[in-house]
């Protein structure tokens, strides 16, 4: 493709990675992410507002629907920036909800309901998953009832659950599955928090008893389930930059500690075992880079994201699997520790790993792009 | 030339004319060749008359590129890559302008062949501990030693050659850098066998070898460097190789997978495990390139020796894994034999099996994972290095075994 954009990039880019990155390293405070642990749910709130005033809530919606107009690559460096810090905002939420919508919505829904997830003002999610392997497995159900609509089930592992206003739900309607928005104080509609291995980003479960979901908030207004992977590979794609961000600043941390760490009188850094180690990660995470630049480059090329998706899935997720736990090795005892930062990244890639589908499901599916 | 002149006019006018003049269809490929280092588009940042135009070597892409397109023949490239790829190089950092004009022409229209002497026997990794001596007989050195692992040296017309001249000083310190005339008196080539059973590479014996001292390379002392340039130009000509898409080993892979007719799941989503990994140092070098191109080169730069290697162990291993009992055949046989060099082939095409024996060279020649996991740890990330016992000792007094 010859309009295809390229990795490198542009002087704007490399500002807002900078802008971004130095804004993350004085408002969030490790120390108080480890504290949120604790409790469930909690979102950096400062963050939060922080990228809502920059505008970075939503850089790749059209700006007619609140968004920044930009391609995906900008997004793409957010998620790369919050991936490094571990930063607990519901963005991903924002961008998987918003792809939904964006992807099945009508232009009047789109206008209606984008602007206020655009800016931040609500946090979206979707509610797609009710088994813990197969997004495809849909026992909710929409039944008509009158002009509009009710919606029955449980949906499961929706990220940000517990801070969500809105929710982008799946639900079979007898003639295929569709998409419904569902307000988050609707009658009949709660939210139970999951304890989440990765606590920096809450999971929850909704359960939806008959509650009324007006025609207008239908998706589209029939069936589309297409519309659903459309969502799930924006997120997948968002997250593979999160982890090739976090699995970069695995590596950091591991190169600093291996500098200044002294044992037998020598920096350990100067131990084969340790420098190899890092060297190991360094190839792994260029890789991931790659990978996850390639998936966010290629968001407007259908042909090619249906390699580019599992691709990035399968990459990154390993890479950063692989970075966040030769950090604790390299860190040792005290990378064992909850006072340790180690631990928020170990957690975090493995978590990502799993969401919005296993890396093994996505390898299948890499497995049918490619024709093997 | 100064700033002012736009370089990328320049060579672009010099691709026309040259492929207008000789059009490549119709031309023979050493006169092409010739022509082409007339024309300063040999190595395009060579100053004017050694076969360049005094250009930003990042123009070398534009002329490979429009030459391609325009069908010129490329394959001197491969065929004599020790010398266009590396001597060159080390020609133009470190030789003198006699040197070059001797040199360079004859080298790049394949008459005269290249090889590198680097390694020894008890020299490998640690190559600044080689022993091969040159002592100095007036105008003339003599050369006693065994060098190995040296590619084309049957065919080569000249070697690169580091030798030992002083042993009292540190190893670093005493080396000196020669080109050698392989068909000299006392230069002895023998074919090295490897596990594939062919010879890709050679043992070459020096006794009283006679080098005339205008075939010294720099200083007297100063082999090593001029060895780091070597070194640095080898790894450039190694790496960054790209191949399209699921070509190459993962395509055999690939090939092997279909014709079994499996539908492990298993097996499937392995392949496409690593399917993902080669794509993604594909990328990786892709990017690199660009990177480079725009001026902000980075650490992905410095990856794809290492990956690569690792990489292309487990896929051809997987290869013949896929094959069950039939992996336990190797079609062609071992025969021992020099390999052919048919300069025009670009990419043998191997069996699984002897892909999966060549495959353990990858991460043992021009440097060990190893020593390039050494590279990346205090070069890219700034790791402090290991103690040296070696480093100022007097060569003769280095413990060996």
């Amino acid at each position: 493709m010859a309009d295809r954009i390229t990795f490198v990039r542009t002087d704007e880019q490399r500002m807002l990675a900078d802008t971004l990155r130095e804004f993350l390293e004085s408002t969030v405070d490790l120390d108080a992410v480890r504290e949120q642990s604790l409790t469930d749910g909690a979102i950096d709130r400062d963050a939060w507002e922080g990228l809502r005033q920059m505008g970075l809530v939503a850089p790749h919606v059209p700006e007619e629907y609140g968004g920044g107009g930009f391609s995906f690559v900008e997004t793409a460096i957010v998620f790369e920036e919050l991936g490094r810090r571990v930063v607990p905002v519901p963005l991903l939420s924002s961008v998987l909800a918003s792809a939904a919508i964006l992807a099945a919505g009508s232009a009047e829904q789109k206008a209606q309901l984008l602007p206020s997830i655009s800016s931040g003002e609500r946090i979206a999610t979707l509610a797609i998953f009710e088994s813990a392997h197969d997004p495809n497995d849909i026992q909710c159900v929409a039944e008509r009832v009158g002009a509009g609509w009710e919606l029955k089930g449980t949906k499961r592992y929706v990220t940000d659950a517990p801070n969500a206003d809105v929710f982008v739900v799946a639900a079979d309607t007898g003639s295929g599955v569709g998409l419904f928005v569902v307000d988050g104080s609707s009658e009949g509609a709660s939210v139970t928090p999951t304890l989440s291995l990765d606590a920096t980003r809450p999971l929850g479960e909704l359960t939806l008893d008959r509650v009324p979901v007006a025609d207008d908030s239908y998706l589209g207004g029939s069936p589309n389930p297409e519309a659903i992977r459309t969502a799930l590979d924006v997120g997948v794609v968002a997250l593979a930059q999160e982890q090739s961000g976090g699995a970069q600043r695995c590596l950091e941390m591991s190169v600093e500690y291996a500098n200044a760490r002294f044992q037998f009188g020598r920096a350990i850094g100067s131990f084969q075992a340790v420098k190899h180690m890092c060297a190991d990660m360094l190839v792994s995470v260029e890789h991931a880079k790659s990978a996850a630049w390639h998936a966010a480059r290629s968001m407007d090329d259908p042909d090619e994201l249906r390699i580019a998706v599992p691709l990035a899935k399968s990459v990154c997720s390993d890479a950063y699997l692989r970075a966040a736990g030769d950090t604790i090795q390299i860190f040792g005892g005290i990378g064992f520790t909850w006072e340790h930062d180690a631990h928020l990244y170990f957690k975090r890639a493995k978590s990502t790993s799993l969401l919005l589908g296993s890396v093994d499901s996505y390898r299948d599916r890499l497995a049918d792009a490619i024709g093997i | 030339m100064t700033d002012s002149v736009d370089h990328s006019v320049v060579v672009d006018l010099a691709i026309s004319e040259l492929v207008a003049e000789h059009p490549p269809a119709t031309t023979d490929a050493k006169e092409f060749w010739g022509a082409q280092f007339e024309a300063g588009l040999a190595w395009v940042d060579f100053p004017v008359g050694d076969g360049g135009l005094g250009v930003s070597p990042s123009l070398r892409e534009v002329v490979s590129r429009r030459l391609t397109e325009a069908g010129a023949p490329m394959w001197n490239r491969t065929a004599n890559i020790l010398g266009i790829g590396m001597a060159a190089g080390v020609l133009a950092a470190h030789g003198t302008q006699e040197q070059r004009t001797r040199w360079l022409r004859p080298m790049f229209t394949m008459d005269e062949i290249w090889c590198q002497l680097f390694s020894e026997p008890g020299a490998g990794s640690d190559v600044a501990g080689l022993a091969t001596r040159a002592v100095r007989d007036g105008e003339e050195w003599i050369l006693n030693g065994q060098k190995t692992w040296t590619t084309l040296a049957h065919l080569a017309k000249w070697g690169m050659v580091v030798t030992r001249t002083d042993p009292d000083q540190p190893k670093h310190r005493g080396m000196t850098y020669f080109v050698v005339d392989m068909e000299a008196d006392g230069v002895d080539i023998r074919p090295l066998y490897q596990i594939t059973g062919e010879a890709e590479f050679n043992e070459v014996f020096f006794d009283d070898t006679p080098v005339p001292d205008k075939n010294r390379i720099d200083d007297v002392g100063a082999g090593w460097r001029v060895a780091m340039t070597t070194l640095m130009n080898e790894r450039v000509a190694i790496g960054g190789r790209t191949v399209p898409r699921g070509e190459g080993t993962i395509g055999s892979a690939i090939g092997i997978w279909n014709e079994s007719g499996s539908r492990d799941a298993a097996t499937r989503r392995e392949l496409a495990r690593l399917w993902s990994e080669v794509e993604a140092m594909r990328l990786t070098s892709i990017r690199a390139a660009e990177n480079m191109q725009a001026g902000v080169p980075g650490p992905e730069g410095s990856t794809s020796k290492l990956a690569w290697a690792d990489l292309n162990k487990e896929v051809t291993d997987f290869t013949v894994t896929m094959q069950g009992l039939e992996g336990a055949a190797i079609p062609e046989g071992y025969t021992l034999e020099p390999t052919s060099y048919d300069t025009r082939e670009v990419e043998r095409v191997m069996s699984p099996q002897r892909a999966f024996l060549r495959a353990r060279a990858n991460s043992i020649e021009g440097g060990t994972s190893e020593i390039m996991r050494n590279i990346l740890g205090e070069r890219v990330l700034g790791l402090p290095g290991e103690p040296r016992v070696d480093k100022n000792l007097p060569w003769n007094e280095v413990p060996r075994g």
